[in-house]
C-alpha cells in the first residue's frame, strides 16, 4: 500500500496482521498518528491493543502489513530499531532502574563518553537530563535516585527519557493506572506540552473518560480488528462502549434454564484486603457471572471464596452454614472448587499423568487400606476421559502433551470428581478453541442442571451474557451492581465496570 | 526410520541409562579383578554403600520437592554422638541400646522438623537453612564432646553396624528395608503423590488442595531421621561417637540422587534410581580400590563418572 501523499501522518500502519500459532491477534489493522495529536486506542482485554503497540515498539514481529514512518516504508525489527526510528513506549509500570539517578536513567544506553570513549562523561549526563527536564517544564532533581521518586515523577522521567532520544511518536500504555487524580492532571499537562511540539501520541486507556479529556481521535479495536476511527468530538461514551463490545449473540451458548434450589453459596458483606462489602447468593441450579476489568477485584474475589485471602469482615455461607477457609484444602473439604484462570501455571501438574492430575484433589477416595490404588485411579480417569471427551492417547500420558482445551477438561474432571457443590470457573475458555469452548459450556450448563451452584468469572462479555442467570459487576473491589439475565447488556455491564472518576476515588 | 531408531535408542538410554552404566561398570570390574565378583566382596560393597544410600533415600524426598538438605553429614555425626552418649547410661541391655537408638533418631527427626519449619514458616531457602544447620550441628558435635570421641560403649552396640544376620551385614539389611518402605511410601501413598505434586508446582498443588507446608515438614523430617539411622550405624561400626564423622556426606548423597536421575528442580525422580546411583558410586570406589588406584585419582574418576551419568540422563530430555 502507498500512503496518502498529503497525509499528515507521522506514522502509518496499514493492514497489520499478526498470527500466533493457532490464534490471529490482529486481522489487518490500519492505524495512523498525525503530528501533534493524541490518538487514543481502546478495546477490551485481548482485542489486540498490546499486540499492535508491541509491533510499534519492536517487541513483536508482524506477520503481514506495512509500516510507514513519515511516509517511508519501515521495518521495525527490535526495540532499539524502534527508538532509532523515533518511536518510544511508556509502560504502565516504571521501567527505570531504581538504583540509578534520574540523569543516569535518562542517559541509559547512550551515555556520552569522555577520556577517549572509555569513561562516562558524568557532567554531560547531568547537562542533558537537566535540559530535557527543563524543556518539559519539570524540575525533578537529576541526582535523585529513581526509586525515591513517586509514580508520577517516574512517569515524567520516562517521558523525559523518551524525549532525550528525540522521539516523534510516543506510545503511552495505561499511564494513569498508578497515578492519583492530581498526578494525572500533571501528566495531562505534560502531554499537551509534548503535543504542542509536534509529537504524535498514542494513548491507551481503559478509563474512557480520559479519552474525552485528552484525546483528539479514537480508534476502537475488537477481536483483532479496527472497528472504526472517530474524532473524539463526534462520539460519546455510550457509542464508544457499543463499538468496543457490540457483537450479535447467536447460538454460541447452550444455556438451558435449571430448577433453582436453595442458596449454596452466600456472601454477606464479605471483605478481604482487596474486595469490599460484597454480597450475593448463588442458588443450586444457577450460573452466576462476575464481570470486571483487570484490577477490578474479580480474581481476588474468586480467591476469597477459596481460602486464599483472609476475610476482614462479613460472612461466607456454604450450603447454609457459615464457613471460614484458611486454605484451598479447607474450601475443597467444604465442597468448593476453583478452576484458576491460568490452568498451566496454577492448575496442572506438568510432571504428572492425566490420571494423576484428575485424581489429585480426590486421592483420599482412591485408596484401599491406606494405599493409593492405581486401578481405581485408572477407572476414574477413563470414566472422565470418556465423559468429557478428553483427547489423550491414554490416561498415563503426561498432561503436558495435551492441547489447551483438553488440559482444561482434565482440570474440570479433577474438580467434578471432588463432588463440589459450588464451582467457581475463572476464565474457563481463555485460549480454548471454539469447539472445546462449546463443550465446556455444555458441561457448565449440565452442572447447573445437576443442582450445583456455578460462579463464572469472565472478561468475555458475550460469554457471560450467553451463559449466566445473573451477572454481578466488579469495579475497584466492590460489586457495583447485579444484573438479571433479561436486563443485562454489554453496555450496562461496561457502564458498571468502568470506573468514572468519582467512583474511582471512592474505591480507594 | 533412522530417526525412529535413534529416538528409540535415546529413549532406552534415558529410561535405563543409569542401570546400563551400572551393569557395564560391574562387567568391566569383573573382568579386571578376579576378586570383584566374589560374594564376600559384593557384600562388602553393599556395606560400604549402605551409609550413603540410606542418607540418599531421605535426600531423594527432599530433592523431589525441589529442596536440598545440606545438614545430613553433620546430623550423622551428632546423631552418632547422641546415640553413643545415651547408650552409656546405666540401664540393662537391651534398654540402654534402645534408648541410645531412640535418642539418636529423635535428634535426627527434630533437626529435620526444625529445618522444615524454617523453610515453611520463615520462608528461608532450603539451601541456606540446611547450610546453617550443617555448620551448627558440626560445631555442636565438637562442643559437646570437647572434640574427643565418645568411647567405652556397651559391647552390644558394635553389633548394630558390624554384625551380620544370616551372613548379611546389618547395615545392608537396614538399607534394603529403608528402600523397600520408602519406595512404597513414595509410589503408593497419598503423601508420596503429594511430594511429587509439591515439587512439580507448589502453587498448583496448593490450589488443588494439597497442604504443601505439611509435605515439606515431613520430607525434611524423613531426611533427618534417615541421616540419624546412618549416623547410628556408622558410630556402631566405628564403636565410637566421632564429632568429625560424616564430613562431605551431603555431597555423596546428592551425587547418588542426581546420578539416579532425580531432577534438582523437583517433581521428577525415583528411589530405584537413587539406589542404583548409590550402588554405582560404591562399586566404582570398590573396583578402583581393588585395582590399587590411588585415592587421589579415585576422586577425579568418581567426579567424571558423576558428570557422565548425569549427561546420559540429560539425553532423554532433549
Amino acid at each position: 500500500m502507498i500512503p496518502d501523499p498529503d497525509s499528515r501522518s507521522l506514522l502509518e500502519m496499514c493492514g497489520i496482521v499478526k498470527e500466533y500459532p493457532g490464534v490471529t491477534a490482529l486481522r489487518g489493522v490500519s492505524f495512523d498518528v498525525r503530528s501533534g495529536e493524541v490518538h487514543c486506542l481502546v478495546g477490551e482485554n485481548g482485542a489486540g491493543k498490546s499486540t499492535l503497540t508491541g509491533i510499534l515498539a519492536g517487541a513483536v514481529r508482524r506477520t503481514a502489513g506495512d509500516i510507514f514512518v513519515e511516509g517511508r516504508s519501515t521495518d521495525i525489527a527490535s526495540p532499539i530499531d524502534a527508538l532509532r526510528r523515533g518511536i518510544g513506549m511508556i509502560y504502565q509500570e516504571s521501567r527505570l532502574v531504581p538504583e540509578l539517578t534520574v540523569a543516569e536513567n535518562i542517559a541509559l544506553g547512550r551515555e556520552p563518553r569522555s577520556a577517549g570513549g572509555v569513561l562516562i562523561d558524568r557532567a554531560a549526563v547531568r547537562r542533558i537530563a537537566e535540559k530535557v527536564l527543563s524543556d518539559l517544564g519539570e524540575d525533578i532533581p537529576v541526582t535523585a535516585r529513581a526509586r525515591d521518586l513517586d509514580s508520577a515523577q517516574q512517569q515524567i522521567v520516562e517521558i523525559a527519557k523518551a524525549f532525550a532520544r528525540d522521539l516523534r511518536v510516543l506510545v503511552l500504555d495505561e499511564p494513569t493506572a498508578a497515578l492519583t487524580e492530581r498526578e494525572k492532571l500533571r501528566l495531562f499537562a505534560l502531554i499537551r506540552g509534548v503535543q504542542a511540539k509536534g509529537t504524535g501520541i498514542i494513548y491507551i486507556s481503559h478509563r474512557l473518560e480520559e479519552i474525552f479529556e485528552i484525546g483528539d481521535r479514537v480508534t476502537v479495536l475488537r477481536d483483532g480488528e479496527a472497528v472504526g476511527t472517530r474524532d473524539v468530538a463526534d462520539v460519546d461514551r455510550a457509542a464508544l462502549i457499543r463499538m468496543m463490545v457490540g457483537r450479535d449473540l447467536d447460538k454460541e451458548y447452550p444455556k438451558e434454564d435449571a430448577e433453582r434450589g436453595a442458596p449454596l453459596l452466600e456472601l454477606r458483606d464479605l471483605s478481604t484486603r482487596d474486595v469490599h462489602n460484597v454480597s450475593f447468593a448463588v442458588h443450586a441450579g444457577e450460573i452466576f457471572g462476575i464481570a470486571g476489568l483487570i484490577g477490578s477485584g474479580k480474581v481476588e474475589l474468586s480467591r476469597a471464596l477459596f481460602g486464599e485471602q483472609r476475610s476482614t469482615g462479613g460472612a461466607l455461607y456454604i450450603d447454609g452454614t457459615a464457613a471460614e477457609f484458611s486454605s484451598p484444602a479447607d474450601a475443597i473439604a467444604k465442597g468448593v472448587a476453583l478452576l484458576t484462570e491460568d490452568r498451566n501455571a496454577l492448575g496442572l501438574l506438568m510432571n504428572m499423568s492425566v490420571a494423576e492430575n484428575i485424581t489429585l484433589s480426590s486421592l483420599g477416595a482412591h485408596r484401599r487400606r491406606g494405599f493409593v490404588n492405581r486401578a481405581m485411579e485408572q477407572r476414574t480417569a477413563e470414566a472422565y476421559t470418556a465423559l468429557l471427551k478428553i483427547k489423550t492417547p491414554s490416561s498415563d500420558t503426561s498432561v503436558a502433551a495435551l492441547s489447551g482445551g483438553n488440559r482444561q477438561k482434565v482440570i474440570l474432571a479433577r474438580w467434578l470428581n471432588t463432588g463440589a457443590k459450588v464451582l467457581v470457573f475463572n476464565e474457563p475458555t481463555a485460549g480454548v478453541d471454539v469447539g472445546a469452548k462449546f463443550e465446556i459450556y455444555t458441561h457448565i450448563v449440565r452442572l447447573a442442571k445437576e443442582g450445583k451452584a456455578v460462579v463464572l468469572l469472565s472478561s468475555d462479555l458475550p460469554e457471560l451474557l450467553g451463559m449466566c442467570d445473573r451477572i454481578g459487576v466488579m469495579c475497584h473491589g466492590r460489586m457495583t451492581g447485579i444484573l438479571e439475565r433479561e436486563k443485562a447488556t454489554q453496555e450496562n455491564i461496561m457502564e458498571l465496570a468502568t470506573p468514572d472518576d468519582t467512583g474511582a476515588r471512592h474505591g480507594n | 526410520m533412522a530417526t525412529d531408531t535413534r529416538r528409540a535408542v535415546v529413549d532406552l538410554l534415558g529410561r535405563y541409562g543409569i542401570l546400563l552404566a551400572f551393569l557395564l561398570q560391574v562387567l568391566i570390574f569383573s573382568q579386571l579383578s578376579p576378586y570383584f565378583m566374589t560374594g564376600e566382596n559384593l557384600l562388602n560393597v553393599s556395606l560400604q554403600a549402605s551409609i550413603n544410600a540410606i542418607i540418599a533415600a531421605g535426600m531423594t524426598f527432599v530433592i523431589l520437592t525441589a529442596g536440598i538438605d545440606l545438614s545430613v553429614g553433620s546430623v550423622v555425626a551428632l546423631a552418632g554422638i547422641v546415640a553413643t552418649t545415651v547408650c552409656k547410661v546405666d540401664l540393662p541391655f537391651p534398654l540402654n541400646i534402645g534408648a541410645g537408638i531412640a535418642a539418636g533418631l529423635l535428634f535426627g527427626t527434630l533437626s529435620g522438623l526444625g529445618g522444615g519449619l524454617f523453610v515453611t514458616r520463615f520462608r528461608i531457602t532450603p539451601f541456606i537453612i540446611t547450610l546453617a544447620l550443617m555448620t551448627i550441628w558440626r560445631g555442636a558435635a565438637f562442643v559437646v564432646t570437647d572434640g574427643r570421641p565418645v568411647w567405652e560403649l556397651p559391647a552390644e552396640f558394635a553389633s548394630l553396624g558390624g554384625g551380620r544376620l544370616g551372613g548379611i551385614p546389618v547395615p545392608t539389611i537396614v538399607m534394603l528395608a529403608v528402600y523397600a518402605v520408602a519406595h512404597v511410601v513414595l509410589t503408593r501413598t497419598r503423601f508420596g503423590r503429594y511430594v511429587y505434586a509439591v515439587g512439580g508446582n507448589i502453587e498448583a498443588a496448593r490450589l488443588a488442595g494439597v497442604r504443601p507446608q505439611r509435605i515439606l515438614l515431613a520430607v525434611y523430617a524423613i531426611s533427618g531421621v534417615l541421616s540419624a539411622v546412618s549416623g547410628i550405624l556408622l558410630a556402631s561400626r566405628m564403636n565410637s561417637g566421632q564429632p568429625n564423622a560424616g564430613g562431605m556426606y551431603e555431597l555423596d548423597a546428592i551425587a547418588a540422587v542426581v546420578v539416579g536421575g532425580t531432577s534438582l528442580q523437583g517433581g521428577r525422580g525415583t528411589l530405584v534410581g537413587t539406589f542404583i546411583g548409590a550402588m554405582l558410586i560404591a562399586v566404582l570406589r570398590n573396583g578402583l580400590n581393588l585395582m590399587n588406584v590411588s585415592s587421589y585419582l579415585q576422586q577425579v574418576i568418581v567426579g567424571l563418572v558423576i558428570l557422565l551419568a548425569t549427561m546420559i540422563d540429560q539425553a532423554k530430555k532433549t
